[in-house]
């Protein structure tokens, strides 16, 4: 897993609320056995025109946002489909890091797995940052997972509450499984005590 | 001694499932059952193969293609048309034969949508974890399982290690007191709850429906409701189990039988909420006060009763005025519009929302007698292969066929247009699946979903229809 301390970057305003994983990465690319290479296709319906140019309209195109790290959104982010490939775009694109008034659970979960880190802040801060935002590349927000806080240019400070051992596995980039297979043993344990309990299982 | 504190039906399974759990609630849960489909597995497969690691439990790991497969009826022949598709069907068959994990290939008739065939073959039981790369692993509920969606990341992770690292969600209680009214489903239920919570109402949540409305519903009507949870928001939902449930399960092919069927009853019979169980959150419900739905829009919370009209989107709040002015503008309609004056051009009956043998006896039920309106295209794809055949031998294909339908092969179909069925841009749906987003049934593509019996009522009439007024 990759490793998430500080990120100081761009951040690109998407004031819309239920951004769902279709939007983030429709499903004609689910089809892909990689998880590499679908940057390109991020907000694909958005970010592109019925010709495949690009629609100049959206931010992403927009010279100012070219090169965002940071996602600035609305509430009930990520909603929809479990599909991982909605990070795996989101990361491929250059997005470590998503800021919203809330998640859905699925996609929360699946940023941990893909080094991005997805940081609730209250309604009110979120829009204070979409105004940040708004600035482009004037207006570059830094990121702290450390001391969980996001820092705008002027100097404010943002505190954020993440679980400790997401954070801990975000900074240290470890491998979920190598974790779990050094408990095989109450793994074991578990599942000799519900043969006895639950046979049919 | 103080009495043991009571527990929900929720907290009651997550306790049997718990491998550990560290002190700032971070658990290992063991997972029962893990089903496995051609999208979300493969990077998970590659992951084990290149750490050199098995699948823990292959005999408890279930493997189906349903998303990208064709649903001609002639489709071994179309399995070649899309060179992607074909890869990855090809990379599951050699994954599931690889790692020995029970797998139904495409010519299998148990071959079908995961969320159906894992009830049908009786893998999924009361009070089991089960979890799929997919967010509709949450119809598994309805037998009073823990089931949900989980990404490809912890694919890989429950393969290799048969658990999961978790956190406990919070209680959430949905109650629908009362009967249904005539032509009322589940799946108007389940759309109602969601306009009354919406989409995001039960993040963070595992929702318990209860209520005399719902222990009415037989399984397929419960599969409906718990279907679409993560609609919701909800992390999963659940339904206790009660007789409806054990009739439903005795004799499947994996379920258990003799001494075990009694002993797994014997603790399927304890698995309810306990009187004086903590919720978090409570919503509760009127079956009396539940009409026939559709939704206007492009999100499952954008739900209202076939006789109202499309709203104005100045008349929503906040971030939602925004998103209602791009959804009529995307879905073509004008606020004040009659949902009823709405025409279709296709109407798409399946997905593991409504493809099951009760959801195509509704629909002929409601074609008796009558037609699909001509140039009206209307499908029915069969969520397996074994509803299929039900349907052949119950005479119900046939008749559907005569009414004008196309009678398909299971899969996921139109659901979400990843196989050869699409909507073309503009084109509008009337669907039984679960998701109207933009771009879900084929780029452009406008979807409406309702119930089966709705679904069938707007193949009768051309646009969407209050099925009670055609009876
Ligand atoms: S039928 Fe639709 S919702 Fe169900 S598993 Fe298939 S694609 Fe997903």
């Amino acid at each position: 897993m990759d490793k998430f301390d500080k990120l100081t970057g761009i951040a690109a305003p998407l004031p819309m609320v239920n951004v769902d994983t279709d939007m983030i990465i429709p499903k004609q690319y689910l089809k892909t056995i990689k998880r590499s290479g679908l940057g390109k296709a991020l907000f694909d319906e958005m970010r592109y025109l019925d010709d495949g140019s690009e629609n100049p309209d959206f931010v992403l195109n927009q010279p100012a946002w070219r090169d965002s790290e940071i996602l600035v959104a609305g509430e009930n982010f990520g909603c929809g489909s479990s599909r991982e490939h909605a990070p795996w775009a989101l990361k491929d694109f250059g997005i470590r890091c998503v800021i919203a008034p809330s998640y859905a659970d699925i996609f929360y979960n699946n940023c941990f797995k893909n080094g991005i880190l997805p940081i609730a802040l209250p309604q009110a801060e979120v829009d204070a940052l979409m105004e940040e935002a708004r600035k482009g590349a004037n207006a570059r927000l830094a990121v702290d997972l450390e001391a969980q806080t996001v820092t705008t240019t002027d100097g404010r400070e943002i505190r954020f509450e993440i679980d400790p051992f997401r954070k801990h596995c975000l900074l240290n980039g470890l491998d979920d499984i190598a974790l779990t297979l050094e408990k095989a043993p109450a793994i074991a344990s578990y599942e000799d005590r519900v043969a006895a309990e639950r046979p049919w299982v | 001694m103080t009495a043991a504190k009571p527990k929900t039906l929720y907290d009651k399974i997550w306790d049997a499932h718990l491998v550990e759990e560290a002190e700032d609630g971070t658990a290992l849960l063991y997972i029962d059952r893990h089903l496995v489909h051609e999208v979300t597995s493969p990077q998970a497969f590659e992951g084990l193969r290149e750490a050199g690691r098995a699948v823990r439990a292959p005999g408890r790991t279930i493997a189906v293609p349903d998303h990208n497969v064709p649903t001609d009826p002639d489709r071994a022949a179309k399995l070649d048309s899309n060179e992607e598709s074909r890869i990855q069907l090809e990379a599951l068959d050699r994954n599931a034969r690889d790692f020995g994990v029970h797998y139904y290939p495409v010519d299998d008739i148990r071959q079908g949508i995961v969320h159906i065939i894992g009830p049908e073959q009786g893998w999924t039981l009361p009070g089991m974890t089960v979890v799929c790369g997919d967010s509709h692993t949450a119809t598994h509920g309805a037998f009073g399982a823990l089931a949900h969606g989980i990404g490809t990341s912890e694919v890989e992770h429950v393969l290799a290690t048969q658990t999961l690292i978790t956190s406990k969600s919070k209680n959430m209680k949905v109650q629908v007191d009362g009967t249904l009214p005539p032509g009322v489903t589940a799946k108007d239920i389940v759309l109602s709850i969601i306009a009354k919570t919406g989409t995001a109402g039960g993040t963070g949540h595992v929702i318990e429906y209860c209520g005399e409305a719902i222990r009415s519903l037989s399984m397929e009507g419960r599969m409906t409701v718990c279907n679409m949870a993560i609609e919701g928001g909800a992390r999963a939902g659940l339904i206790a189990p009660d007789e409806t449930t054990f009739d439903y399960v005795r004799g499947r092919t994996h379920a258990p039988k003799g001494a075990q069927w009694e002993a797994a009853m014997a603790w399927w019979q304890t698995l309810h909420s306990d009187e004086g169980a903590h919720f978090d959150k409570v919503v509760t419900l009127d079956a009396a006060e539940i009409t026939p739905v559709v939704t206007w829009g492009t999100s499952p919370e954008d739900a209202l009763p076939i006789t109202g009209a499309v709203p104005d989107p100045a008349s929503f709040e906040g971030g939602k005025v925004d998103s209602a002015k791009r959804a009529l503008e995307y879905m073509g309609l004008k606020a004040g519009t009659r949902l009823q004056d709405i025409a279709v051009d296709t109407v798409f009956i399946g997905s593991c929302t409504n493809g099951r043998i009760e959801d195509l006896r509704e629909v002929a039920r409601v074609m008796e007698g009558r037609r699909v309106k001509d140039g009206i295209r209307a499908m029915i794809v069969p969520g397996s292969g074994l509803v299929r055949a039900q349907a052949e031998e119950e005479g119900i294909a046939q008749k559907l066929q005569e009414a004008g339908f196309e009678w398909r092969q299971a899969g996921c179909s139109m659901c979400l247009g990843m196989n050869p069925d699409q909507l073309a841009p503009g084109e509008r749906c009337a669907a039984t699946s679960n998701r109207n987003f933009e771009g879900r049934q084929g780029r452009g593509g406008r979807t409406h979903l309702m119930s089966p019996a709705m679904a069938a009522a707007a193949a009768v009439t051309g646009r969407l229809t209050d099925v009670r007024e055609l009876a």
